[in-house]
């Protein structure tokens, strides 16, 4: 499976230093195994996509990614250095549910700018005119609707320049109106130069959005790809008949 | 009942007035009883957000400690502060016995444990929340103590006024500690139960009246303060 994946990977994109290099990762909790022994190499920009059925183990890895659960067992490494908390601060994590303060949008923003020792009420009124939040500046962050929520999440995020974008499944729950706007919002921040990692279990987003794609199947890695590759003809049984629509158990 | 309806007369009449003995009175009560619950909130606050946050051996343990310290008898507290304050005490050469400022200490000890075991319970329930958030922006502990009790503030008004109501009712341990001595450390309580014992109910009756106005009044303070939050989602 590694080497395939390895193969895999090197088929996808140009061959640089790996941006991201996961050897053996797995994480177990009261005895469940949620992920075991994943491996993958990340060479590229742009945006990587997690793919898979619920319960395949994609929310974990990106958190393992992000430094915010110990892996049980192998490393996660960025950029040759294993993880820590200042590789975590250099990375922004927007959840499926987003975790707003209790306070106005504004004061959202400027409270992760200030942690950042980087507090610039420009900055912050650049990332919320960036989507398109500016007006409501003052409003109270935890009374916008579900989409706004979602976008205030990632105004947030992306104020702090991160090198790395971690989204777990953030349009979830959106209408496709909302959906779009959060799609073009990170499209445009992987255009910018920011490493995007997206979870998601929506097919027709993954098209639109990955440049490669890392599928998972019950806490295993089955494939990673380029995404023409995986889309046009995926190597494992588990993500023909997943992309195939069948359900997978 | 007769004397009853006399004594309600005569304390509606000392109010009115602003009877001079009974508004110096409220003052020392308020003022002791606010820089305790300041006082308190200062030390329990971070107590119960540490508490609501980290993880150490036999933190279950200090946690059953703490709510057990709410019931914290006002007398034995007011007899530890007195046996320290005493002139044979080991605090003794401060001179504070007998003062606002020993009733203050006492009270502070009094109420501290009510505002670290609620505000520990709030907050960890806040934190449960947030956590992850946390993680993610890699704070630090007292980064992260910070904005839970900032972003927990409308509810941890509540616990202030926990801590503010057992402060402003209690008579034992200002008793012990400050003397209920007369123009200087005679507060609502131990007034009321002075001027009871000596039969002048209607001053009696008129401290009663204060105190219970000036709960009612923070009570709905407090209220209306956290209904406002509410409307904006801050609470």
């Amino acid at each position: 499976m590694r080497d395939m994946t390895q193969n895999c990977a090197q088929t996808a994109v140009p061959s640089t230093a790996a941006s991201l290099a996961v050897n053996g990762l797995g994480y177990n909790i009261d005895g469940h195994r949620l992920l075991q022994d994943v491996s993958f190499d990340i060479r590229t920009q742009g945006i990587t996509v997690l793919m898979g059925p619920n319960g395949a183990g994609k929310s974990v890895l990106l958190r393992l990614l992000h430094g915010i659960l110990p892996p049980s067992d192998g490393q996660v490494h960025w950029y040759g250095k294993p993880l820590s908390p200042e590789i975590t601060r250099q990375q922004a994590l927007v959840f499926q549910k987003p975790v707003l303060l209790r306070r106005s949008v504004a004061a959202n923003v400027d409270f992760v700018l200030r942690t950042r020792g980087r507090q610039d009420p420009g900055r912050r009124d650049a990332a919320l005119a960036r989507v398109g939040l500016l007006h409501l500046v003052q409003h109270p962050a935890r009374r916008l609707s579900g989409g706004e929520q979602q976008r205030l999440a990632l105004a947030r995020a992306l104020a702090t320049e991160p090198d790395v974008l971690l989204l777990d499944e953030p349009t979830a729950n959106l209408d496709p109106a909302a959906v779009q706007l959060i799609e073009n919002i990170v499209t445009e921040a992987a255009s910018g130069g920011t490493k995007v990692f997206f979870v998601t279990h929506d097919i027709g987003q993954a098209r639109r959005l990955a440049e490669d794609v890392v599928f998972l199947h019950r806490g295993r890695l089955l494939e990673h790809s380029a995404a023409s590759a995986f889309f046009d003809a995926p190597q494992s049984s588990a993500a023909r008949a997943y992309l195939a629509g069948e359900i997978l158990t | 009942m007769q004397e009853f309806e006399s004594a309600f007369g005569l304390a509606f009449d000392l109010i009115l007035r602003g009877d001079r003995d009974l508004l110096e009175i409220v003052w020392l009560s308020l003022r002791v009883s606010i820089s305790a619950v300041l006082l308190a909130c200062l030390i329990g606050l971070p107590l119960g957000a540490y508490l609501a946050i980290a993880r150490f051996r036999g933190r279950g343990t200090v946690i059953v400690a703490l709510n057990a310290l709410m019931g914290l008898p006002p007398v034995v507290v007011g007899l530890i502060v007195y046996l320290h304050l005493s002139r044979a005490g080991p605090l003794g050469f401060l001179g504070l016995l007998y003062t606002p400022t020993a009733m203050i200490i006492a009270q502070t000890i009094l109420i501290t444990p009510i505002v670290a075991a609620l505000s520990r319970q709030v907050l960890e329930d806040l934190n449960t929340e947030y956590a992850e958030q946390f993680r993610s922006f890699a704070l630090s502990r007292a980064q992260a103590m910070q904005v839970l009790i900032w972003d927990g503030r409308y509810s941890l008004l509540t616990v202030a006024l926990a801590g503010f109501g057992r402060a402003v009712a209690e008579v034992g341990a200002v008793m012990i500690v400050g003397g209920n001595i007369d123009h200087l450390t005679r507060v609502m309580t131990t007034a009321i139960a002075l001027e009871t014992s000596r039969g002048e109910l209607a001053l009696a009756l008129a401290l009663g009246l204060v105190l219970m106005v000036i709960a009612l009044a923070i009570n709905a303070a407090v209220q209306g303060v956290r209904l406002s939050a509410e409307r904006k989602a801050y609470a």
